[in-house]
């Protein structure tokens, strides 16, 4: 990306936003990645399959075709496997647990100014703040 | 038409993740990083992607059903339970560590690598192992 970040920051966040904003007023759904997936993997969300599939093929395939049209994004992921492991356990448990994550509880919960919505991103802010502080600067594990 | 619809805002979704930079991992730890070498970025992706929802709610608030025909899902209640809090904790901790969430996850599997296919695993995993816990809770609670 040549322009500075906050900005490549600014338009894909519309993008997002325009997305949930699009699968509620069209689809009549919350747009929650963890939901939708958890719904598919779990077997709770089978009632309407189709439409979790059809969200999860764009989901995958856009990134993925441009991924293929321009030079190969790089996430920076940790080489370190078993730290990928339990950050991913912790994440599937947490946010099936919690009903949602940055998109259910940031993006849709937020604009709509629930107060579950509210109280989870301030809690998982927070927590993700201090695990940086104790994984990184006091055990230096990442 | 629900899933030509459901496939549209997956895809934008998809597209906004990795222009926002929300699936890379520096990004994310970077703004997490409020006692190092803090990356406010998130700030703008997390405000422009309110900006359109919260105008989309005062859009759905004057209407009966979305346009398919799904009524628009009520509001939850004010309940901050242990759920919500613990949960949302264990979030926060995978969250940092590895520096992806749920979206990114799916939306970096064709281009994140062995780790990457290896994060969204283990947290498909930790999903199905939460959904068995919640059942065999509410089968106890019943029994009880």
């Amino acid at each position: 990306m040549i322009q500075p970040d906050w900005i490549s920051g600014l338009i894909g966040g519309l993008m997002i936003g325009s997305a949930a904003a699009l699968f509620l007023l069209v689809n009549g759904r919350i747009m929650g990645a963890s939901g939708l997936i958890g719904g598919v993997v779990d077997g709770s969300g089978w009632s309407n399959l189709i439409e979790r599939l059809a969200f999860l093929a764009g989901l995958v395939g856009v990134p993925a075709l441009i991924a293929l049209a321009t030079t190969r994004p790089d996430t920076h992921l940790t080489g370190n496997l078993l730290i990928v492991a339990i950050a991913g356990l912790a994440v599937g448990i947490g946010t099936r647990m919690a009903n949602g994550c940055t998109s259910g509880h940031g993006v849709c919960g937020i604009s709509r100014l629930s107060p579950r919505g509210i109280v989870a991103t301030l809690v998982y802010l927070g927590v993700g703040a201090a695990t940086m502080l104790i994984a990184r600067h006091l055990l230096g594990v990442i | 038409m629900r899933a030509l619809f459901a496939f549209l805002a997956g895809g934008l979704f998809g597209a906004g993740l990795l222009v926002s930079g929300m699936t890379d991992t520096t990004k994310v730890q970077g703004w997490l990083d409020i006692f190092g070498a803090w990356d406010p970025t998130l700030a703008f992706v997390l405000g422009g992607a309110i900006l359109p929802m919260a105008i989309a709610w005062r859009v759905a608030a004057h209407r009966q059903s979305a346009t398919l025909g799904t009524p628009i899902p009520p509001k939850p209640g004010v309940k901050l339970d242990t759920r919500l809090i613990t949960g949302s904790a264990l979030f926060g901790v995978g969250w940092a560590l590895a520096g992806l969430c749920p979206g990114p996850a799916m939306a970096s599997l064709s281009y994140g690598g062995t780790q990457g296919i290896i994060f969204l695993l283990s947290m498909i995993a930790g999903m199905i192992v939460w959904r068995a816990i919640d059942i065999a809770l509410s089968n106890r609670g019943k029994a009880a």
